[in-house]
């Protein structure tokens, strides 16, 4: 009988044979292309984990990008404070030399003043103010106006180049002067669409007039990049006329001849004449704003000129950053470590009525008849189908004092007219509407636990003559414990984060931490806090969860 | 070229008169608002006659406005602006515009003049409070109450709400300071153009706070505008403060046992923002859009869907009658004279400089 299939009948190694073949040829194993298993078995290994990836490599990317990156990022702000730096460079710089006490140095001034000049262009000057008036009261309005004031500091200088020598107020003579002949020669011949040329300054400008050197390169840069216009074209900022004054008033320039040299040397000898009018940056401030004068405001901004700060999660736990170091804020503006207790009781409180309520309900949905207990389930469910809102309301129309409840009491004579209870707007009325919301979670893991329970032990229990009691105690509960694991994890951590429900019910004594971020988030844009506070109740959680861990271990949690 | 260029220029010129070729515009717009009467008195005054006169577009509404902010900012850090056209409070306009996320315009170029020739930045007058913002109507916070609920005196001025003895009874507040503060140093004797410079000191917040403490065990403090009319109509509440649109309709439209005063009202503004960073076309689209929308007859319009006051003075005489039950709007405009006897102006600088100086003072009482 030939058996042509059999095992033996190959030459090359099979995977039945390759044992043997290796024994018999003492060389190593080798697959049936000729290369050692070891390494083809590797091979079909990697190949099986590379596609195994690739199948889960949609949620992967789905979960990073959607999930984790955005919680990141969000809890990333709670300390990133580039702002205030990237905003106001040199006046920041300026500060460091500063010790806080008195007004700070002319430097100071100076730096701030071509800071928020170039910033009012780009219009973010205001972004800045927004910034710091959640560290000082008032800081919005005085950026907010100083962006418009500053005008007024260089509009000074150039009024009175302009009436020395029209060219001060033109384009193209400072374009002449600041700029490399080669691109002015080159920018002349550039037309709308076109990328432009990149403007150069001219050679050697830098060392004569430096403070005018940087402002005109950065008002053309802007100009090309930002605006899309031709430096050619437009009157530069009066922040440049009043660099210019700087440098005249620093440097003799009587011996320059470059371009533009009798333009130059005229308000050279202008600016060293008595009649010219100048003002220092600090009188200049102090003009648009008193407050520019007063100390505090330099103070918050060198306190917050780091590129990170710990301040909004000080805020966060009531604490503040001020030049003293880090102090408790005033007992009447203290309310995060309140609502933090506030959020565990309350959410203890929900987790544990929800227990109690669903405790009983499981039980029965696990040992009813079919049918019965499917139409139970649907009870359960039911609510679950509703608009989150509907229900919500309905428990206003329940609650209220001249609701349903207190009707009811009224008639039948338990509570008088004039002494409706309050049972809604306050803690009370949160933890009510919220346990009803919050129920199906916990009847669900529990009903799937129990119903995984068998009957036969509780059977067996009674017939070894254990009590009700004894046998539900010591037999079944015991059995029931992971639902009610699973329960609470889920109710205590879906509560801790609710909003809506308490924002609509709660009242002022039954709102939780999560109304402070909504309002934070939505409403006073301050977001850096709102992360802080999110990033906190997220290690409050995680800590609970670890305790919750070592203590009842999380093993013993089943959804099923 | 010559020919090219007084082809660009006339048609600039046409588009500042606000007729334009279409091709060079979006057709399709989507407009943010509050959803509910407010935009169907939108959609009915304005929108819907545009869409008549430009069938090629169509408009879709996204009812965001109470979290505008916070979505415009986030859209703004994603790069991906969605809207076109967003429908704030004057506050939210200057926060946003602060914030660099809403175009700044120029009224003249941007508006029509007013039919009886005024330009449209005099016309508007102070009501442009952000360089950003374009009005369309004047609301008011006041305070309605319930008729049968009040005693033999009703009430007729707004200290009201601190009397205990003369009114015993829950009433409704706004939870959050503003109104709330202003009203409490009023009703404390504080004369009303100093409200804001006593709320600037420390201790003018504090006797703020002390009055309202007298009557914090009465208020139930509400946060959406439809809170106060469903108090007052189940008897909840005795009085509470609200917007005058929502009390118009509870009074004349749902004919409720309730009345409202307009004493101490306090002004405030709702308009549009152009979000910042729209496309050329886009921006041609609201700007075609915007010119038709704010125009003297179209304010006027809206009032008869509401009753909030035209932001155009130019508009006020062409205030006509309600649109379904036919009485003349006028004497529930915020805005008549014969309700605007004693008003008080939401001080929108100085709210935004303290607003979360003093909110977390406010949050802190309440929570005490």
């Amino acid at each position: 009988m030939t058996d042509a299939t059999g095992p033996d009948k190959f030459d090359a190694p099979t995977p039945d044979n390759a044992m043997r073949m290796a024994d018999k040829t003492n060389g190593p194993m080798l697959s049936a292309d000729g290369t050692p298993l070891k390494k083809s078995l590797a091979k079909a290994l990697r190949m099986q984990k590379i596609r195994a990836l690739a199948l889960i490599a949609p949620l992967l990317i789905f979960v990073l990008v959607s999930f984790i990156l955005p919680i990141g990022d969000m809890l990333f702000r709670s300390v990133e404070n580039q702002i205030v730096s990237d905003t106001m460079p040199r006046a920041t710089e300026a500060l460091e030399e500063w010790d806080g006490a008195g007004t700070p140095p002319e430097a100071v001034y100076e730096g701030a003043y071509y800071d928020l000049f170039f910033a009012a262009e780009q219009r973010i000057h205001t972004r800045l103010g927004s910034r710091l008036n959640y560290e000082q009261t008032g800081a919005s309005s005085m950026f907010r106006r100083s962006g418009r004031g500053l005008d007024d500091i260089g509009e000074l200088y150039r009024d009175q180049f302009e009436d020395l020598d029209e060219n001060w107020d033109e384009a193209m003579p400072w374009a002449e002067l600041m700029g490399d002949p080669e691109w002015i020669a080159e920018q002349s011949e550039w037309q709308e669409g076109d990328s432009q040329p990149e403007f150069t300054l001219r050679e050697g400008i830098a060392d004569i007039l430096p403070k005018t050197a940087e402002q005109y390169e950065n008002f053309a840069l802007f100009q090309q990049d930002e605006e899309e216009n031709s430096p050619l074209e437009e009157e530069p900022w009066s922040a440049v006329h009043t660099a210019l004054y700087q440098d005249l008033a620093a440097n003799d320039l009587s011996s320059y001849s470059g371009p533009r040299a009798d333009m130059l040397i005229a308000a050279d000898e202008l600016v060293a004449s008595p009649d010219f009018e100048s003002l220092t940056f600090q009188q200049g401030f102090e003009e648009i704003d008193e407050d520019w004068v007063d100390p505090e405001i330099w103070r918050t901004i060198k306190l917050y000129s780091p590129d990170y700060t710990s301040g909004y999660f000080l805020n966060s736990v009531d604490m503040e950053l001020t030049p003293d170091g880090v102090q408790p804020r005033p007992e009447n503006e203290r309310i995060y470590i309140m609502l933090f207790q506030r959020t565990l009781f309350m959410s203890l409180m929900i987790t544990f009525s929800c227990i109690l309520l669903a405790y009983p309900v499981a039980y029965l949905l696990s040992n009813l008849p079919a049918r019965s207990a499917n139409l139970l389930m649907i009870l359960v469910l039911l609510p679950f189908w509703t608009s989150l809102l509907v229900r919500t309301s309905a428990w206003k129309v329940m609650l209220q004092q001249q609701g349903v409840i207190n009707d009811v009491l009224v008639w039948i004579g338990l509570v008088a007219d004039d002494s409706r209870l309050t049972m809604i707007n306050n803690q009370f009325g949160t933890i009510v509407a919220m346990t009803h919301i919050l129920l199906p979670f916990m009847i669900l893991p529990m009903y799937s636990v129990m119903s995984t329970i068998p009957p036969t032990y509780v059977r067996a229990a009674k017939s070894l003559g254990a009590t009700n009691w004894t046998t539900f105690w010591r037999v079944y509960f015991p059995q029931s414990i992971p639902g009610i694991g699973a329960g609470s994890i889920l109710v205590f951590i879906l509560s801790i984060g609710y909003y809506i429900t308490p924002e609509i019910v709660g009242g002022n004594t039954g709102t939780f931490i999560s109304n402070r971020i909504a309002y934070h988030i939505s409403s006073s844009l301050n977001w850096g806090l709102a992360a802080a506070l999110g990033a906190i109740l997220l290690a409050v959680v995680l800590i609970l969860y670890w305790a919750y861990d070592r203590i009842v271990g999380i093993d013993n949690v089943k959804l099923g | 070229m010559k020919l090219t260029k007084t082809l660009l220029a006339s048609t600039a010129l046409t588009v500042a008169a606000g007729a334009v070729a279409a091709q060079d515009m979006a057709d399709s717009m989507t407009i943010v608002s509050w959803g509910g009467a407010y935009q169907r008195s939108q959609d009915e005054a304005y929108v819907k006659p545009y869409l008549e006169e430009h069938p090629e577009v169509s408009v879709s509404w996204d009812e965001s406005s109470n979290e505008a902010v916070a979505r415009l900012r986030a859209m703004n850090e994603a790069g991906n602006v969605t809207w076109d056209l967003v429908d704030v409070v004057a506050a939210d306009a200057i926060r946003l515009c602060d914030e660099g996320l809403a175009m700044e315009y120029d009224p003249d170029e941007l508006l029509a003049e007013g039919d009886d020739g005024t330009s449209a930045e005099d016309d508007f007058g102070d009501l442009i409070v952000s360089d950003c913002y374009i009005p369309q109507i004047v609301y008011s916070t006041t305070v309605g109450y319930r008729t049968d609920l009040v005693g033999d005196t009703p009430p007729s001025d707004i200290c009201a709400i601190f009397d205990l003895e003369t009114y015993p009874g829950m009433r409704s507040l706004e939870r959050r300071p503003i109104n709330n503060m202003e009203w409490a140093l009023y009703c404390d004797g504080v004369a009303k153009d100093e409200i804001y410079d006593v709320l600037e000191t420390p201790e003018g917040q504090d006797q703020a706070l002390a009055k309202l403490d007298t009557i914090k065990d009465n208020v139930v403090w509400w946060s959406a505008g439809a809170d106060t009319p469903q108090l007052l109509a189940d008897g909840e509440v005795i009085m509470g403060s609200t917007y005058n649109g929502r009390l118009f309709s509870l009074i004349v439209e749902q004919d409720q046992p309730v009345d409202m005063l307009w004493d101490m009202q306090v002004f405030d503004l709702d308009g549009w923002i152009i979000p910042a960073g729209l496309s050329d076309e886009a921006l041609a689209r609201v700007k075609d859009f915007l010119y038709f929308a704010t125009d003297t007859q179209r304010l006027a319009d809206q009032a008869a869907y509401i009753s909030y006051g035209p932001a155009r003075e130019s508009s006020a005489p062409l205030v006509g009658q309600h649109a379904e039950l036919g009485i003349d709007m006028a004497p529930h405009m915020p805005t008549d004279p014969a309700n605007a006897g004693n008003t008080l102006l939401y001080n929108y600088e100085f709210w935004a400089d303290y607003r979360d100086d003093i909110d977390a003072k406010f949050q802190s009482w309440l929570a005490q």
